[in-house]
């Protein structure tokens, strides 16, 4: 799939997303958007899926370890063809089955439940596991966000997996700089990210900017040609990307756009939709 | 009389999950550098490549579980209830029980029976933490034949599991030909129609023990076997508290949260019964020789005894 075409994908997406926390009148848009373009490129280039076999057995798993950013994971299934787009609307509302964080018993395409900090990984961990123990060829993928690395279980899960030398896995850090508390570098800094992971036994693969499919592209493409250790896919992002007033702003974290503010957010996702449209 | 056949429940748990390993291949066992004292090295020599040892890392372990789980495997997790039900909590919660993920949870050295280790290592809250979550089996055997058995069981009962094991070398009570495991059934080992004394885990052997001493009194004590926590034998334990009045519960456990608490839920709903429940009364362990402290905590066969007695006696 051409560059253009993610990026058109991408920023359906990022409408998913408001929709969805606006509908809510809940929910975590800021890390959503950050992870918009990473979202799409797994979900459309780089994972072996298939949204009419969910649970195809050889299929690869992503899980979303940073829990809160259901809506930009919803909304890439959706996209996907996993469950309709309309029901984006219906997230955290009483009875839908579009939870506040991925919910694995009830959400098509969703391998595994997360929403607490730092446990995601250590399921992803499990399942490359499983793969290598049985000669499997299936790959795991799973999203952590910078904060998240202040969970200790994230490097107790990184410590096995460079121990296992588990090459079916790639970490990928979403580094878009911000936590609820403040930046991260203020809250208790995680830095540096990429040489803690290379002290873990993990190839380390920088990426200067997570928001360019380019770069995505040349990070999972030397992932997947990484033998004999896990990767890590360290990548810079803008929190909020996409849409103006919540770019690099902390207070987009975990609150959703009022009426007037989700117009505003619409009307620019709409125009950027357009002017890729006309390139 | 011949010397009774002792044998710790943990060493029950090794040896079944060989037996396990043999026949079912999706069989995993996990561990957190505590292989020599849950007893799953047994485990280790016969299936190296289907023993993995996780370090010590109890969160993550369980975290790795549940991601096995979800491609097939059937991982039985193993660390001591301190750190499977405490340290891990809420691993176990959100990563376990909230997916209803098949995931086998053997916790082994649970209760003020650990010893000499002291209070540290001396979980008397796994079943109260465990009960809670919505979903979870949870199962306390209560010698060497019933662990084996659970343990197998607990391999076919697709959803999450809590077996917890014992440090103690324990008689064995069960060693009888038509002996059957049901998960979810209590078992009546006695019958009696003054006081119902319903024990679970190494309390049970006391509880029989001090029926014997009842009963040369003149008091006859109906003895009931909950192994199975969770879901509780209801049935039985209402039919028991309407037959004899009173019902004395025997844990090794906090009397906040475990067998004790469960009964009461059951019976407070039903109008019947007068329950004392026989405990840890809302205190840490603390070091000693196991049997020590288990007559120090007033749940030997002579401390059973008195306590029952008392509470027969009393209006």
């Amino acid at each position: 799939m051409d560059k253009l075409r993610l990026q058109q994908i991408a920023n359906e997406v990022r409408k998913g997303i408001i929709e969805g926390v606006h509908s809510a009148k809940a929910g975590h848009p800021g890390g959503s958007l950050s992870a918009a373009d990473v979202f799409t490129y797994l979900y459309f280039e780089e994972m072996n899926i298939d949204p009419k076999e969910p649970v195809m057995e050889e299929r690869d798993r992503f899980v979303l370890s940073k829990g809160h950013n259901a809506p930009g994971f919803y909304s890439v299934l959706a996209q996907r063809g996993f469950f309709p787009v309309e029901d984006l609307k219906t997230l955290r509302h009483t009875g839908s089955y579009l939870q506040g964080h991925p919910d694995m018993k009830h959400i098509p395409g969703v391998d595994m439940s997360s929403g607490s900090l730092g446990q995601g990984i250590s399921a992803a961990v499990g399942m490359a596991l499983s793969a290598k123990m049985d000669n499997r060829s299936y790959r795991v993928y799973t999203l952590l966000g910078d904060g998240e690395l202040e969970e200790g279980q994230v490097w107790e899960a990184a410590m096995f997996a460079g121990h296992r030398k588990l090459d079916n896995l790639v970490v990928i850090v979403d580094n878009n700089g911000l936590q609820i508390d403040g930046r991260i570098e203020d809250v208790c800094s995680p830095y540096p990210i990429d040489r803690k992971f290379e002290a873990f036994n993990f190839h380390v693969i920088r990426v200067a900017d997570g928001n360019d499919f380019d770069q995505l592209k040349a990070a999972f493409d030397e992932a997947r040609n990484t033998k004999g250790m896990p990767t890590a896919i360290v990548m810079k992002t803008v929190k909020g990307k996409g849409v103006s007033y919540m770019e690099n702003n902390v207070s987009w974290h975990g609150k959703a756009p009022n009426d007037e503010e989700y117009a505003v957010a619409m009307e620019e996702l709409e125009k950027a939709g357009e002017a890729l449209c006309q390139r | 009389m011949s010397e009774v056949k002792k044998i710790a429940t943990r060493e029950s748990y090794g040896n079944a999950l060989v037996e396990l390993g043999e026949k079912f291949e999706n069989v995993v066992v996990l561990d957190a550098d505590l292989a020599n004292a849950t007893k799953t090295d047994k485990f280790k020599k016969a299936f190296p490549e289907r023993h993995i040892d996780c370090g010590i890392a109890e969160g993550n372990m369980m975290g790795i579980a549940a991601g096995l789980s979800t491609t097939g495997k059937v991982p039985f997790a193993s660390t001591f209830a301190m750190f499977a039900a405490g340290r891990a909590f809420e691993q176990v919660r959100n990563s376990i029980g909230y997916p209803h993920l098949n995931v086998k949870i053997g916790a082994t050295h649970a209760g003020i029976s650990v010893g000499e280790d002291g209070a540290t290592h001396q979980c008397n809250e796994d079943l109260a933490l465990m009960r809670a979550i919505p979903g979870m089996v949870v199962i306390n055997p209560s010698d060497d034949v019933e662990a084996r058995a659970a343990v197998k069981a607990a391999y076919f009962h697709e959803g999450p599991v809590y077996l917890r094991f014992g440090r103690l070398a324990v008689p064995v009570i069960n060693d009888y030909p038509d002996y059957c495991f049901e998960v979810g059934k209590g078992v009546k080992l006695r019958e009696g129609s003054d006081v119902t004394v319903i024990a679970t885990g190494l309390c049970v052997s006391h509880a029989l023990e001090a029926a014997e001493r009842l009963a040369a009194e003149g008091i006859e004590a109906q003895v009931i076997n909950i192994h199975t926590i969770k879901p509780l034998d209801e049935e039985l334990v209402i039919k028991a508290a309407r037959e004899t009045g009173k019902v004395v519960t025997v844990e090794e456990h906090s009397v906040i949260g475990g067998l004790g608490s469960a009964v009461c839920d059951v019976l407070c709903g039903q109008g019947v019964g007068k329950v004392r429940k026989l405990g840890i009364q809302d205190v840490f362990g603390e070091s000693g020789p196991a049997a020590e402290l288990i007559h120090k905590y007033g749940l030997d066969g002579e401390g059973i005894y008195r306590q029952v007695k008392e509470f027969v006696e009393a209006d």
